[in-house]
């Protein structure tokens, strides 16, 4: 099977798109990347349509390097990839939903995101007229004796985002689980084409609120490569810091909610107060607590506080006495282990498969970080590890994480250390011509991945991918032979993004 | 985890001093609310949190509430699970398309009396969503809305307070829909 190196040179190389190569090919090209994807040797990036044209983002997992390859399609058809590479399903299924490009031998033709509501149908495409009485969504079937179905929200228990889940169970015992989305689809990418970087920097900061920053920094990244300009040394390591915090206070969170899930109360409030303490540290340090807007294209729209380092060591140095005895209490409470010890599996085989991110792919022994590949400013001079076990259960995610704040507890700590003044901004270059840019960024659940380009300043087409594409689907994995009465504690263990999903 | 425990009985609360009531969200209540539902409800309220298409921001500082800081129990709210057991929906988010419909049923579900408090900035006219195909608007667009909690998002401190300015009202002679 072919390397990503023979499909770039099977293709025709688009001028200024950086910092890596797209490339446009035929539907030869485009299959035999399919293959290749179906057998190991890529992984799949992200899948997205443009009005007539598919772009697929690939990994080549022995040279570790990074392309697009690009299909023209005029007559809206396309060879299916999840044919081949089930993890393009829903990708594709987005695809007709949001353009109307149809691929051909398409495994599941069903819509995804369009639950028929727009009163249009491919509103990015040709914006048809909706379809007048939109038949009710067929869920797949489960056959057997005394199966029941058990169907789960949009609305749920707890203070969460809306999704739903339905199951089929055999007594206690979960046979499938399957998943519908959409129901925060905000139609993001379609506000974002014609607006301006700023208008868009905005909404790209309101993907998903939990990543705020890694959004913003994924954005602002892509813009940076389609323009070809340089961020200052000190935007670059305050954009780290600010990464790391999120990470830190996401992590303690769900450390604490994956307990709580458990019914283990007391992690959840001992962990919810170190996340709040990073919370109020990013907050003082810069003037809102998720951070947000703080990432710009070109840099930073405002510089640390004065006395933000304070604030920050001074929570950092609180983590760095308490989390200990926190990790402890989880580690030698058996009635709490019993709970997460070999519950939710992922294989290994599977997190390759669909090329999982963040911790769901480290805790099934998959070690990729975006920080390290393709990597990008400060992390190359900083001192990190990536922790990676085998597991794969809800035990494996949740010491991912505790590994994690450790690591982010060092890393922000370094990057104090390392701050000097300077500039934290510099102007954004007006290509005369169409420019395109792509970005790989580590948020705190895995990598986000932004494509855009760049037309008079404005963007005209935009496409973010979230870490959850390739993670929801392993959670109807895990769940399988597990008793419902353990969902909770999976789901919070993969704690995957219902708006980030839904654009 | 005994000496965690024993550690919590010794050390002063972290929990923050109790906020006054928003003078801007009373004079907003005073103008929706009529008369007083104080003997069905004492002094607690049950809230039933519905994202009706939020990025998820405005739930983290929701979820915020409950931890020890702000400890939202201490008067008398608390988040329940149905809006079957709810007296206010707290609802997020600009309401899309695919959820217009869970939120109208979540609401006929709610018994009165009931409130429904908006928070956030996408949840008073859409924010930077308004006007995409899959966006409806603000929360007043499908159900009325008694108060609005502005904030992208609202920190901790800004929902407790419009959630008490609420309760106050409901308190001294405010009555629901």
């Amino acid at each position: 099977m072919p390397a990503l190196i023979d499909l770039i040179r099977a293709g025709r190389r688009v001028e200024r798109h950086n910092p890596w190569p797209r490339i446009s090919v035929e539907s030869g090209t485009w299959r035999s990347a399919t293959g290749a994807l179906a057998d190991g040797s890529l992984s799949l990036l992200g899948l997205w349509g443009e009005p007539s044209r598919v772009h697929m983002a690939l990994f080549d997992n022995s040279a570790s390097n990074i392309g697009v390859i690009s299909l023209d399609c005029p007559d809206r058809r396309y060879p299916s990839v999840a044919a081949r590479h089930r993890p393009a399903l829903r990708l594709e299924r987005t695809i007709h939903d949001l353009f109307g490009l149809v691929a051909i031998e398409t495994p599941d033709s069903r819509p995804w995101l369009d639950h028929g509501r727009w009163q249009m149908q491919a509103p990015l495409g040709e914006r048809l007229d909706a379809a007048p009485d939109p038949a009710p969504y067929p869920f797949l079937p489960a056959e057997g004796d005394s199966l029941h179905q058990i169907a789960v929200g949009p609305v749920h228990a707890g203070i969460i985002e809306p999704g739903h889940f339905r199951f089929t169970a055999s007594g206690e015992t979960v046979v499938r689980l399957e998943q519908r989305l959409g129901y925060t689809h905000k139609g993001v990418e379609g506000l974002m084409a014609g607006s301006t970087v700023e208008q868009a920097a905005r909404l790209a900061g309101r993907v998903s609120g939990d990543s705020t920053v890694g959004y913003g920094l994924a954005f602002a990244q892509a813009v940076e490569a389609a323009m070809q300009i340089a961020v200052p040394p000190r935007a670059l390591l305050l954009r780290a810091l600010m990464a790391e915090l999120e990470r830190l206070a996401n992590h303690l969170g769900d450390i604490g909610a994956i307990c709580n899930d458990a019914s283990f109360a007391l992690m959840h409030a001992h962990c919810g107060v170190l996340r709040e303490r990073v919370l109020r540290a990013a907050d003082a340090a810069f003037g809102h607590r998720l951070m947000r807007d703080i990432v710009v294209p070109g840099g930073l729209a405002r510089d640390i506080a004065s006395e933000g380092p304070a604030a920050i060591r001074a929570a950092l140095e609180q983590i760095r006495r308490h989390f200990p005895s926190l990790v402890e209490l989880y580690d030698n409470t058996a009635s709490l282990q019993d709970r997460t010890v070999g519950t939710g599996i992922v294989t290994a085989a599977l997190a390759r498969q669909f090329a999982a991110g963040g911790y769901v792919g480290r805790a099934s022994g998959r070690s990729y970080d975006a920080r390290r590949s393709p990597g990008y400013h400060p992390y190359d001079g900083l001192r990190f590890d990536v922790p990676v076990l085998s597991d794969g259960d809800v035990n494996a995610r949740v010491w991912i994480r505790i590994r994690e704040v450790e690591q982010s507890l060092s890393l922000a700590g370094q990057i104090l250390d390392a701050l000097e003044a300077g500039p934290i901004k510099v102007p954004l270059q007006i290509a005369p011509e169409p420019c395109e840019g792509i970005a790989l960024v580590e948020g705190f659940r895995g990598d986000i991945l932004a494509w855009l380009r760049l037309s008079d300043g404005r963007i005209e087409r935009c496409h973010l991918r979230d870490p959850s594409w390739f993670q929801w689907p392993l959670l109807e994995a895990a769940i399988e032979a597990n008793i419902v009465a353990d969902f909770p504690l999976c789901n919070k263990s993969f704690n995957c993004s219902y708006s980030g999903h839904d654009l | 985890m005994r000496k965690l425990l024993l550690q919590s009985l010794f050390r002063q609360p972290l929990t923050e001093q109790a906020p006054r009531p928003d003078d801007a969200a009373i004079a907003e209540l005073a103008a929706t609310v009529g008369r007083t539902a104080r003997r069905r409800l004492g002094r607690s309220l049950s809230i039933r949190e519905v994202d009706a298409g939020s990025c998820n921001g405005c739930e983290l500082e929701i979820h915020a509430l409950s931890n020890p800081y702000y400890d939202v129990e201490r008067f008398g709210i608390r988040f329940v699970a149905s809006p079957r057991h709810a007296d206010v929906l707290l609802v997020t988010g600009p309401v899309t398309k695919n959820m217009r419909e869970a939120l109208e049923r979540t609401y006929n579900a709610t018994p009165d009396p009931k409130w429904v408090v908006a928070a956030g900035d996408c949840a008073r006219d859409g924010g930077c969503f308004a006007g995409g195909y899959a966006v409806v608007g603000g929360v007043s667009a499908i159900v009325p809305v008694d108060l609005h909690i502005p904030g992208c998002p609202p920190p901790p401190m800004t929902i407790l307070r419009g959630l008490l300015s609420l309760l106050d009202e409901v308190d001294s002679g405010g009555a629901a829909r």
